[in-house]
């Protein structure tokens, strides 16, 4: 434990450059949140403690845990928390920042998923379904990924037939008309946000 | 028709719990005249409900008793029971409160003889007892009430049973004649002592008060462990009637909360180690309490009794609020969920009986006063020269325990003295 780090100024980081994050400091450590997280016992830290550590500067530790990234958004805790502590949207913009930061853990499955998404969304300013699909499929590789699309086959050919996926979407696919304006306007609000939580 | 002789020089006190109770006396004993309006058929409001005190777990009747005694003597107090203020008007000095008394059905002749409630035969919710038991339609609401006088519910009146009950009174107290009546008093300062209400323990879904029969709030619990409540004193819990060994303790049961109340009510921690003395008194070493809380707040010398719970080895303490209350529908116990915060560690533990430390509401919200007053978010009276000649004393000012409510109360009672004292020197 003696080369554990300690950064006494991790909440004020925290504050900075989290979204909501000023409302860490709020928490009185009751725990309603980690007992009514219903993927609680699969996490490494509940929200209670992965606050707490953040007071107690723990930065590398929080940063690099997998809580926030399991995160379902099913928003039980802010419905509970007795001092309506936005804590659902405190682990997305913890998530983010241990993503810019280099600290998210490796391979963690939603991170990556995470990426392909915005990756695919930015390309042509719509999402291309099945080209996520088969990026998703073949992220550990060319045999895992033949295996994973044989097992969703059945799912795919229904969508195919109710007209929900296109095979030609993989040819391309559909765009949007100014992309060239829609990447400007996703990389002026991206200097707008590094700018404001000092993330450049 | 009630007579009752008020003028700008007495004081009106409204509610006749410990804070009411108090307010009157004092004034009262300075030499001021009070008239004292309760709306129950009898004085001493939630303190005659509670089995015993903290921290020196004395019964609470005893300080009660002297109370109604000294209202008994006191030929300056004037009390109103059954009644209720509806309307305020007129400025300090010169108050006019319109009073409604609802027909109680028994006049002064009664003699608490208790052969009307042998003739009746309907049962009602037992209110004194917070509808855990049931009792007569002719009934004393309990056994020290004050005044000691039956009350005949309204449900009877005109019916066959009404008439055995009337027929069953030797003394001809029995009046069914008597009509709702509208009072104009006149009062030169006013003590709005309307005491506190359980926080409605329902709203807090994840608990499950209205689905749970083994769930319970503290003054339930009161009643629970009373010799005169309705299980005789012994700790047997609603489902099955068992006995309540191990009993879990929930702290902050909607205070400390945004979406209940928002303040502390600063009683509830003290009660609750009170009340797991209650566990430790009926099983003994057989016994088990569990509390779960935030943090205890054993305000200034509470700190003493805190450390002597805290050294009974019946007594356990987990640092956590529980996120969630399921019962056993077969064995009727009831596991609670939660993560503790002393090494967050995620637990299901099964109990016999919950109790929910269920926190102060204030009886009558600020905003439901007859008068312009001032009150805080959550509805409890702010003094201020704007309220004119009104006092808010005790609970309704404050989430407070009874010694504190008692401190409040005196207060109003010299602030409301100092008005009439000025009315009297311009009156002559």
């Amino acid at each position: 434990m003696s080369e554990m780090k300690y950064h006494n100024n991790f909440l004020k980081e925290v504050e900075e450059r989290v979204e909501e994050g000023h409302m860490v400091k709020m928490c009185m450590q009751c725990g309603v949140c980690s007992g009514s997280c219903p993927f609680g016992p699969h996490w490494a830290h509940p929200p209670q403690e992965l606050f707490m550590m953040i007071r107690a500067g723990k930065r590398e530790e929080v940063l690099s845990s997998d809580s926030m990234w399991m995160c379902t958004s099913c928003y039980q805790c802010i419905v509970r928390c007795p001092r309506k502590l936005p804590i659902t949207h405190i682990m997305h913009g913890l998530a983010y920042l241990a993503k810019r930061e280099g600290l998210a853990p490796k391979g963690q499955p939603t991170a990556e998923f995470g990426q392909m998404f915005w990756d695919n969304l930015t390309k042509d300013g719509r999402v291309n379904e099945l080209k996520l699909s088969l990026s998703l499929y073949f992220k550990d590789g060319f045999g895992q990924g033949v295996k994973n699309a044989m097992a969703m086959q059945s799912v795919g050919m229904g969508l195919m037939k109710a007209g929900r996926l296109n095979p030609m979407e993989i040819l391309g696919g559909h765009k949007i008309k100014d992309k060239s304006g829609f990447h400007a306007m996703l990389k002026k609000a991206r200097e707008i946000e590094d700018a404001r939580r000092k993330l450049a | 028709m009630t007579e009752v002789v008020a003028t700008n020089q007495t004081i009106l006190v409204v509610g006749g719990g410990i804070s009411g109770m108090t307010a009157a006396l004092e004034a009262a004993e300075c030499g001021k005249d009070v008239v004292l309006v309760e709306k129950n058929p009898v004085l001493g409001g939630r303190v005659s409900q509670l089995y015993r005190y903290f921290p020196k777990m004395c019964h609470p009747v005893c300080g009660l008793e002297i109370n109604q005694r000294r209202t008994k003597m006191n030929p300056r107090i004037r009390v109103l029971t059954m009644a209720e203020v509806t309307g305020i008007s007129g400025q300090k000095g010169d108050y006019t409160a319109t009073v409604k008394i609802s027909p109680r059905y028994v006049n002064e002749n009664c003699t608490a003889c208790g052969e009307c409630a042998k003739a009746a035969e309907t049962d009602i919710d037992d209110a004194f007892n917070y509808n855990l038991g049931k009792v007569k339609a002719a009934f004393l609401p309990h056994k020290m009430a004050y005044p000691q006088r039956y009350v005949v519910a309204p449900s009877v009146v005109g019916t066959p049973e009404g008439d055995k009950i009337k027929a069953a009174c030797k003394y001809g107290a029995i009046d069914f004649g008597m009509q709702e009546e509208t009072l104009q008093l006149k009062a030169g300062a006013i003590v709005w002592a309307t005491g506190w209400k359980p926080y409605d323990a329902a709203k807090i879904q994840p608990y499950g008060y209205d689905r749970f029969s083994n769930v319970i709030t503290n003054v339930e619990f009161e009643r629970l462990a009373d010799p005169h409540g309705p299980t005789g004193g012994k700790i047997l819990r609603p489902s099955d009637g068992k006995e309540a060994k191990n009993v879990a303790f929930i702290q902050c049961a909607g205070s400390r909360d945004e979406n209940h109340l928002r303040h502390c009510s600063r009683f509830c921690c003290t009660a609750s180690l009170k009340q797991t003395q209650y566990v430790r008194e009926k099983f003994g070493d057989e016994a088990q309490s569990t509390v779960y809380y935030i943090d205890i707040r054993a305000i200034d010398r509470f700190e003493d009794f805190y450390a002597k719970v805290r050294a009974d080895q019946s007594v356990k303490f987990v640092k956590s609020k529980v996120a969630k209350i399921v019962q056993d529908e077969k064995t009727g116990d009831v596991v609670l969920h939660g993560v503790d915060t002393e090494g967050y560690h995620r637990y299901a533990n099964t109990h016999d009986l919950v109790v929910l430390a269920v926190g102060m509401d204030p009886e009558v919200q600020g905003a439901q006063v007859p008068a312009e007053v001032a009150a805080d978010a959550s509805g409890f009276l702010v003094s201020g020269d704007a309220n004119g000649g009104i006092f808010g004393a005790g609970c309704a000012t404050n989430a407070l325990d009874v010694n504190r409510a008692v401190q409040s109360a005196t207060a109003s009672a010299l602030r409301a003295i100092q008005v009439i004292n000025k009315v009297a020197s311009v009156e002559g």
